[in-house]
């Protein structure tokens, strides 16, 4: 199952989780100002036109007054084309400040994800983070633009329509503000419940997305293997989940949308009772009975409106919470205060000063199954290749040096600077990274290759793609500038990490960090991407992750990691004569071609 | 649209014409996805595109049709109820208090009256439930379809389209664009109902009531017609820009958070922030264009709305003054009018919603309409039990659009052997590798296991038959259990656990948080690219097929991982056929065959050890590799 951090429970069934919009709707607060106007006038101008008919009734029809009319009718006229204006004033500021809120709100959702650290994306699925960006912002632009403007619209015409009651014949207006208690007490539970509901209605988006998500991505090992069946069969849980989770979103909707079209209309019923009695007690004239059921029509749709309102409000309120996980998830990895550039030379020393990574006391190691201890220095100009069986902490080493994550015990240093009193952009300029899985983006070779450096010339991305035996892009149909396909699928898995190669190596770095750069070559490449590339270590400091004896070689020295120490250090030659655990991991293969002899 | 260098070979195979559809021969190159990112649609592609999605809309909705007709004789029930309010205050008005201030006064009009209203109101409601209630059934039953119905089928579309078409804008089709129709369900359906039921009757009411009143309140129709007209053609293209434009958001987004170590260690962020930024501005204008239209026909029905009321109310009064009319029957004809032209509103909008999703269904229909390069057999022949593994490939043609990568291949691959492919990048290993587990058909020629042709066995059975593994080793959500399942579901978890010790995966995964009930989704789940490639590795064992495809499966393993892998190899190749990509010399050492290929032919093939000792290719690169090891 995917992650699906459960909201905190007191946020739960709470509207105050609109405030967290405040930020996004302040800059357009002109055009928010004007909606709202907007709809408050043209809601206004609607009363004019029963108040206009019961002039009519009460003025010329009775006086038989046909000159009469022609005023009124103007008037009411008048009105109705203000009305139509400010209609089209409301959705013309709603679009602008709407839609300008939502891109806001998805830039800003968008570039916090991308500064959060690595460690906080190991624990999300995509699926949810997409689902939050694409539906939830959706879902809070059609609130801004339409549900929030409406509630309090609407709200207000209710309130005045409620003082113009009250006015015209209290007693009647007394009876129509009682009929409001049952309809508050049932509104506030139902809207509750319909809160908590959405909320997971909206979470199962997110699963569902996550598996659209591995489904596609994955949509090699499910052919492979002839699982389509199975993949289906996992969406289908989900799907028919969402459907029945969205069923009961909709009961409880009913039962709102019930309690709200119930209401105004067995107030009418009470009031005509009511008005009735009055008349004929003398207190009122038909007219003003004609007057104040008209005015009580005028509620009709705001009160029945109401319902659905709150209820897309109580949806807002849990897609804000949704959001609201996001942005104020801590940016753990982020610059000190006052850290300004350092000097670090190329090549630039490179030393792990009693590092330690994992999380002790909360349960055991959260990231990796390894808790790291080490301590190394790699001198100006070194490279050192990290040996250790799977699991034993080097692809966590690696990310510690660009800070993808921060050591949680001792220091990582350049030149004697702790990285993190470097800027974030200085360290990973002066790093450079290719993992262990060649990341490739859907834009041009080029692209790909400059990503760390834009402003690279030509000749340095020739020299990069000749250190890394990239020289196949030349051949592509557009050559550099074919535009790979999203993560370089339709590369083969070497021609994707040899591009990785040519990315790290561009623009000379003063650290070099290879996570087993040279695995999915074959060994004719292998050999020559070898080679070029003694010539680019030997001008920077790097740092190599090997699993097998030819890429050791490419180091000067060696460092054994075992269960997340550091066992052994020294020259290839010296620990594989010296330490047994080296040579069980390094020099097994010409043991295993003597075993395949002795077998056949 | 990606131009990469290897395009798809086969990808929108032409069906058969639709007779349904009308220009389908000058938009036959529109089939599926094609027409898709077309900026321009002329309009006869337009109505192709649009005659696609209605088509599309009607399958789904036909297995509802009882449905939707009992939904709407509920909401005309309910209307009616509804409608009797006013009504019935009117009648209050005209005649319950006149009654009551008569001489003897006489309560039982009022009463009568009341309770009418009373009764008219519990109906409205009670139906409004029934109606809400089974219109969601409806529409999430539709939803349900509609997603089984695509993620099907996109599961079921070759290689060659993911290729092409990238995951992130196959998952915008699979996920906001079946969001959009959601929408549509969620406040169309209902409001659509609801307002048509409103305005027939209330026009009926309208007519009926007063038959010339009524026809001065339909004076408004044509008018509203000539909007309806321009709304549709203008907002068509609009909506049609915002499907791709979301779109666009939605590959940005999921490649950046696929990549996202990548991203932070090379700084992309900042030039990120601005494409993102860019195709989000894009987005906003694409959506704004559409809101607009809108903003313009709601106001617009509005002010027809009020000029025929103040018409009415004019007309009305001096026919009052002439003693025509009842005072009572004009003033329920103006608040009928009120509810008239409010739900012609709600018919704009759910027209709206309709334009949205149409577009959205435009793109759905479009990927539903691909189809499968590699389709399933129409009369599948069954494989000899058990399947002996012998593959064949038969004077075998193939290439990436127009590029030759096997020009001519014959091959025999004996019941049994493991033969392993060496060559250089791009000489066809896995091309050859990909021929045989039927991710493509060639373009000549044949390729057969045991004597029956790939293209004439059923999926399911090829699938149990030929297993590929390739280095990628993806995980899917759940534990590692679930993962290593993954290659045959029925296994037990003995049987699992046996997989894993099989291929040297145990100690690694006893070593995680919680064994083999780790998620790999979870913190303390993540595993290195070996790791993953172990798991890979279980699946394919615990699958046990009768041919074994390995696609540089074993390139990020350790040393002592992979001595475990080729010891667990060694016994489970013994009696099953395998064809081995490898860069590890090692691994081709326990190959029965070697055959080195050179642009998609095969240079050398003889037996490890006889190719070592001779002096071709093979010998120098073993020599290079030997060279290389301790």
């Amino acid at each position: 199952m995917t992650e699906t951090p459960p909201a905190p429970a007191a946020d739960r069934g709470r509207l105050s989780s609109l405030t967290r919009l405040w930020p996004f709707a302040r800059p357009y607060r002109g055009l928010v100002a004007l909606t709202f106007v907007g709809a408050l006038l043209a809601t206004l101008t609607q009363l004019v036109i029963p108040l206009v008919t019961e002039a009519v009734v009460d003025g010329p029809i009775a006086d038989g007054d046909r000159a009469g009319l022609v005023p009124l009718l103007a008037l009411a006229l008048g009105f109705g084309i203000a009305e139509a204006a400010l209609f089209f004033l409301r959705r013309w500021a709603m679009n602008i400040s709407s839609l300008q809120i939502e891109r806001d709100l998805r830039d800003t959702l968008y570039q916090r994800l991308q500064r959060l650290p690595i460690a906080f994306h190991e624990g999300w699925s995509s699926g949810q983070l997409l689902s939050r960006a694409t539906s939830d912002v959706s879902t809070i632009r059609r609130f801004v633009g339409f549900g929030g403007v409406f509630l309090v619209v609407n709200l207000v015409t209710c309130v005045v329509v409620g003082a113009l009651l009250l006015l015209t014949c209290w007693p009647l207006g007394v009876a129509v503000l009682v009929t409001t208690v049952p309809l508050t007490f049932f509104g506030v539970r139902w809207e509750g419940r319909y809160n908590a509901q959405s909320r997971q209605v909206q979470d199962q988006y997110g699963d569902l997305a996550t598996d659209v998500e591995e489904a596609v991505q994955g949509i090699r090992v499910v052919k492979s293997l002839g699982r389509s069946g199975l993949v289906f069969s996992r969406y289908d849980r989900k799907a028919v989940r969402l459907r029945r989770l969205e069923l009961e979103k909709v009961r409880t909707l009913a039962l709102i949308w019930c309690l709200f079209e119930f209401h105004p209309q067995i107030t009418l019923a009470v009031l005509l009772v009511g008005g009735a009695l009055a008349v004929s007690s003398g207190a009122l004239t038909v007219g003003g009975l004609v007057g104040f059921i008209a005015l009580f029509t005028v509620l009709l749709w705001p009160i029945l409106s109401l319902g659905f309102l709150l209820a897309q409000a109580q949806e807002t309120a849990s897609a804000c919470d949704r959001i609201g996980e996001l942005l104020d998830a801590p940016l753990t990895v982020t610059d000190r205060p006052g850290v300004r550039p350092q000097p670090v030379g190329t090549p630039a020393r490179l030393r792990f000063e009693h590092v330690r990574f994992g999380f002790p006391g909360a349960g055991g190691p959260v990231l990796t199954d390894v808790d790291l201890d080490v301590d190394l220095d790699v001198a100006p100009g070194e490279t050192v290749a990290l040996v250790g069986a799977t699991g034993s902490g080097k692809t966590t080493m690696t990310a510690l040096v660009a800070r993808l994550l921060d050591v949680t015990g001792g220091r990582v240093t350049l030149d004697g600077h702790d990285i993190r009193d470097l800027p974030l952009v200085q360290l990973r300029t002066v790093v450079a990274t290719a993992f262990e899985e060649a990341t490739l983006f859907s834009m041009s070779v080029r692209e790909n290759v400059t990503l760390g450096r834009p402003d690279a010339g030509d000749d340095q991305v020739a020299e990069a793609l000749r250190v890394a035996q990239a020289d196949f892009v030349h051949d592509l149909p557009w050559g550099l500038d074919t535009r790979i396909g999203e993560q370089g699928l339709s590369l083969s898995g070497g021609q994707r990490q040899r591009l990785a190669l040519a990315r790290a190596v561009l623009g000379r770095p003063s650290v070099l960090v290879l996570d087993d750069p040279l695995s999915a070559l074959d060994v004719h490449t292998e050999a020559l991407v070898e080679q070029a590339l003694r010539d680019v270590l030997a001008q920077t400091t790097a740092l190599v992750v090997a699993h097998r004896a030819s890429t050791v070689l490419l180091a000067d020295r060696v460092a054994l990691l075992e269960g997340g120490r550091i066992t052994a250090v020294g020259r290839h030659t010296d620990l594989l004569a010296e330490v047994p655990a080296y040579r069980a991991l390094l020099s097994s293969d010409s043991e295993l071609a003597g075993t395949a002899e002795r077998d056949r | 649209m990606t131009s990469s260098g290897t395009a798809a070979p086969v990808t929108t195979a032409s069906g058969a014409p639709d007779p349904v559809v009308g220009p389908v021969d000058v938009h036959a190159d529109w089939r599926g996805v094609a027409g898709e990112d077309a900026e321009e649609v002329s309009a006869s592609g337009s109505s192709f595109l649009r005659g696609r999605s209605r088509r599309l809309l009607g399958e789904l909705l036909r297995p509802h049709r009882r449905a939707l007709w009992a939904l709407l004789c509920v909401i005309l029930v309910q209307n009616a109820a509804w409608l009797a309010g006013p009504l019935l205050v009117g009648i209050g008005i005209d005649h319950a208090v006149p009654a009551l201030l008569a001489e003897p006064a006489d309560p039982w009009p009022l009463v009568w009256t009341t309770a009418a209203m009373v009764a008219a109101a519990a109906l409205d409601t009670g139906l409004r439930y029934v109606f809400l209630v089974g219109s969601g059934r409806v529409g999430q039953a539709v939803l349900l379809a509609l997603r089984r119905r695509v993620f099907r089928h996109v599961q079921q579309l070759p290689l060659a389209f993911h290729e092409r078409y990238t995951s992130g804008k196959t998952i915008s089709r699979l996920t906001s664009d079946v969001e959009a129709l959601a929408e549509l369900v969620d406040e169309g359906l209902d409001g659509l109902l609801t307002a048509l039921s409103s305005v027939l009757a209330i026009g009926v009411v309208l007519l009926v009531l007063d038959l010339p009143l009524g026809l001065v309140a339909l004076l408004g129709f044509p008018l509203l017609l000539v909007l309806g007209r321009w709304f549709q053609r203008r907002s068509t293209v609009a909506y049609r820009r915002t499907r791709q434009t979301i779109a666009a958001l939605i590959v940005q987004f999921t490649e950046t958070f696929g990549g996202i170590r990548a991203v932070q260690a090379f700084r992309r962020e900042p030039r990120n922030d601005e494409l993102h930024a860019a195709l989000n501005e894009e987005n906003r204008r694409a959506q704004h264009e559409a809101f607009w239209l809108i903003a313009v026909v709601v106001p617009a029905v509005t002010m027809i709305g009020n000029l025929v009321t103040v018409a009415v109310l004019g007309y009305g009064a001096l026919r009052v003054m002439d003693g025509d009319l009842a005072v009572g029957v004009l003033v329920s004809f103006l608040l009928y009018l009120r509810r008239f032209f409010d739900p012609l509103q709600d018919i704009a909008m759910f027209y709206n919603s309709y334009q949205s999703a149409g577009a959205a269904l435009e793109k759905l229909s479009g990927v539903l309409e691909e189809r499968s390069g590699v389709p399933d057999p129409v009369d599948p022949q069954p494989l000899p039990h058990p399947v002996s593994g012998e593959v064949v490939f038969d004077d075998v043609r193939f290439g990436y659009g127009g590029a030759p990568v096997l020009p001519r291949l014959d091959l025999v691959v004996p019941a049994g052997q493991t033969v392993a492919l060496v060559g250089a990048t791009g000489a066809g290993k896995s091309t050859l590798a990909r021929l045989t587990a039927r991710f493509y058909d060639p373009v000549e020629g044949q390729v057969r296991l045991d004597g029956v042709p790939l293209d004439r066995i059923a999926d399911a059975d090829l699938r149990r038959a030929v297993v590929m593994v390739t280095q990628e080793g993806f995980l899917f959500s759940g534990s590692i259990a679930d993962n290593i399942a993954f290659g045959r579901p029925t296994a037990t978890r003995a049987e699992v656990e046996e997989a894993a010790r099989a291929i040297g995966a145990d100690a690694f995964v006893q070593a995680l948080p919680e064994g083999y009930d780790t998620d790999v989704a979870q913190r303390g789940g993540r595993l290195s690219a070996g790791q993953r490639q172990l798991v890979g590795f279980a699946r394919a064992f615990l699958a046990d097929p009768a041919v074994l495809v390995l696609d540089e499966a074993t390139s990020s393993l350790d040393v002592p991982s992979e001595v475990l892998v080729q010891r667990a190899l060694q016994t489970l190749l013994a009696d099953r056929t395998a064809i081995i990509i490898a860069h590890r010399l090692s691994t081709v050492e326990i190959a029965d065959r070697v055959l080195v290929m050179e642009a998609g032919r095969v240079v050398e093939d003889g037996s490890p050890a006889e190719l070592v000792a001779g002096t071709g290719r093979f010998a120098d690169l073993h020599r290079a590799w030997a060279d290389s090891l301790v």
